[in-house]
């Protein structure tokens, strides 16, 4: 048994230590947020947060993860109680097909949890492994820059509100 | 009495002697120009392909992107020396220089001024560069586009903040000799070695160091660092390739940043392979044939099993995995982190796909490369193509990356087991947040 804490809640899961994160939040614990791409890390639509940087969570296997802190698209708000960062994307529109948005949010996330005011350098330097075939970056990036305005207005910089599960 | 005569004897001597060293390693300013005049088309493509050649924009990358502005700090065991500004503009950049001064600094190391410049610019090698081609060059960077900026000055712990030494250093350390021709050999290979010596400058990484800062003249070629990377020998005895570098193999990873009996070129490398894409494709078979002269000397390469047979022949010798090795940690994070481009069959398929076992980030006597290809992966810039690998910087622990380190030593090749991986991971993490 291999324990995962997954946004705040640990996880006692039965699986092979070189399953990665990914197959283990979707088909394991039922969690559908982080979708699988390409499986090679060059995608980022699994991108997932673990101890405050974004990772690939298809390139993440849990032998690793023991004690550490996984946070997902899960973790940032519920479709009644949106987080700042996802509340931007439905307000900017930034989604076409969505297949992407869950990773990107949570790229974004990392940043802004660690940068209140980041550059426009800085958030394309942040969201240049994740890809959109749809090709909504701009709106993307004009989210993102919202959800940094939201969330300094808010005067919890870089933070947002963890939804209690 | 007499002890403050000696004393003073003692002053006037070293005093003296300073004012002759530095009457002798005095050199004059060249007057200024007004500005840039027009050079040939020709001229300056010509310019452009040799400033590739000599990896200029690699160093010189303006730190905010404009191309040739400087202001970048090379690492060096005696402090930072920051790039300078080489585009025309007339106050920030090299606008007002001549050509003489130009060819002064490229081949003596002194700038327009007088002063003396660090040999973090390679002018022990550039010297050997013809007056023609320093020309060109000189053509080249007088026609791109001027930049404001202003690079930060290099200031250097005393006593190598004394520019004035730096004569010293190149009375002991600079041969201005040109490149010998070598009539035994081809006109490629005497081609090449003009460019490697000179322009290219590949020993100022891939040779070792001595205590002040000079390639180690008695062991060249024998292996280097730079930018927290082993720049690996190039001879036959110190180089770390599982298989002899030949000619054919060195062109395509210079040219096209990846060879399949090798791996991909990466860290400092990389944007070396990037300039070299540009060059003439004559110069760049050149510089391959003089170093295969030195990693294949017997030219057995091409008489060499090919790859198959040598990956088949070394994963037969290898020994039967011991147990405990695959319960490891490292073996679990090489199969979920690693083994979807890296195991076998998995769809890696840019230019072929090089085996771990070939790779001499896997098979060099420190862990370096491979620590920091693992830990920030290959990045081509923005917009580019090329051999791509995601870090793991953000979700493998010190500890994990040294795991994954033991079993790909073990797995791929037949050398020893690295030492204190961890402590060598932790460093490069630390050198690259500091």
């Amino acid at each position: 048994m291999i324990s995962l804490i997954v946004n705040g809640t640990t996880h006692q899961v039965d699986v092979d230590p070189a399953t990665p994160l990914l197959y283990v939040l979707r088909d394991t614990l039922g969690m559908h947020g982080a979708k699988y791409g390409c499986g090679l890390g060059q995608c980022g639509a699994c991108t997932v947060m673990l101890d405050k940087q974004a990772v690939f969570s298809c390139l993440t296997p849990v032998a690793v993860l023991e004690g550490r802190q996984i946070k997902t698209i899960e973790g940032l708000g519920t479709i009644e109680h949106p987080g700042p960062l996802q509340q931007a994307f439905i307000d900017e529109q930034a989604a076409q097909c969505g297949y992407c948005i869950a990773g990107m949010i949570m790229r974004a996330q990392a940043l802004l949890e660690r940068t209140s005011s980041p550059t426009e350098a800085q958030i394309r330097a942040q969201m240049q492994p994740n890809l959109c075939r749809c090709g909504t970056h701009i709106r993307i990036l004009a989210a993102i820059r919202l959800a940094a305005d939201t969330m300094r207005q808010a005067a919890i910089p870089g933070r947002v509100q963890e939804v209690s599960r | 009495m007499k002890a403050r005569s000696i004393t003073l004897g003692l002053a006037i001597l070293v005093a003296g002697g300073s004012a002759a060293f530095a009457g002798l390693a005095w050199r004059p300013a060249i007057g200024k120009i007004a500005s840039p005049t027009q050079f040939d088309r020709a001229l300056v493509a010509k310019g452009a392909q040799l400033a590739a050649v000599g990896d200029c924009a690699i160093c010189h990358a303006g730190s905010t992107g404009t191309p040739f502005a400087g202001g970048n700090p090379l690492q060096t065991p005696f402090g930072a020396v920051y790039a300078s500004n080489i585009t025309p503009d007339p106050d920030a950049g090299i606008g007002t220089w001549s050509l003489a001064a130009f060819r002064r600094a490229m081949h003596d190391g002194v700038d327009r001024a007088g002063g003396f410049l660090y040999p973090a610019f390679p002018y022990n090698h550039y010297t050997h560069v013809t007056g023609e081609d320093v020309d060109a060059i000189y053509a080249f960077l007088m026609t791109r586009t001027p930049a404001k900026l202003q690079a930060p000055a290099t200031h250097l712990p005393f006593p190598f903040n004394i520019r004035l030494l730096m004569a010293g250093w190149n009375a002991l350390f600079v041969d201005h000799s040109p490149v010998a021709a070598d009539p035994a050999k081809n006109a490629a290979w005497n081609r090449g070695a003009y460019l490697v010596e000179g322009l290219g400058h590949c020993a100022a990484c891939h040779s070792p160091r001595n205590a002040l800062g000079a390639e180690d003249k008695a062991h060249p070629f024998t292996g280097g660092e730079v930018d927290g990377w082993d720049a690996p020998g190039l001879t036959a005895a110190t180089s770390p390739a599982a298989i002899a570098w030949t000619a054919g193999a060195l062109y395509r990873f210079l040219r096209h940043g990846l060879d399949d009996q090798h791996a991909a070129s990466a860290g400092p490398m990389g944007a070396v392979s990037h300039d070299l894409s540009n060059v003439p494709e004559a110069d760049v078979r050149a510089i391959a044939i003089y170093i295969a002269s030195m990693t294949d000397p017997d030219g057995r390469g091409a008489a060499e099993p090919t790859r198959e047979q040598q990956v088949a022949a070394r994963v037969a010798a290898a020994q039967i995995p011991p147990p405990e090795l695959q319960q490891t940690s490292g073996a679990a994070i090489f199969a979920g982190a690693c083994a979807g481009c890296h195991g076998a069959g998995a769809p890696m398929m840019l230019n072929g796909r090089p085996s771990l076992a070939l790779g001499s980030s896997v098979t060099a006597a420190t862990p370096r490369n491979a620590s920091q290809t693992i830990l920030y992966g290959l990045q081509p810039g923005p917009g580019e193509r090329g051999p791509w690998m995601p870090g793991f910087a953000g979700s493998l622990t010190d500890d994990q990356v040294a795991a994954v380190l033991t079993y790909l030593r073990w797995r791929f090749t037949d050398r020893p087991a690295w030492p204190a991986l961890e402590d060598n991971v932790h460093r490069i993490r630390q050198d690259k947040s500091s």
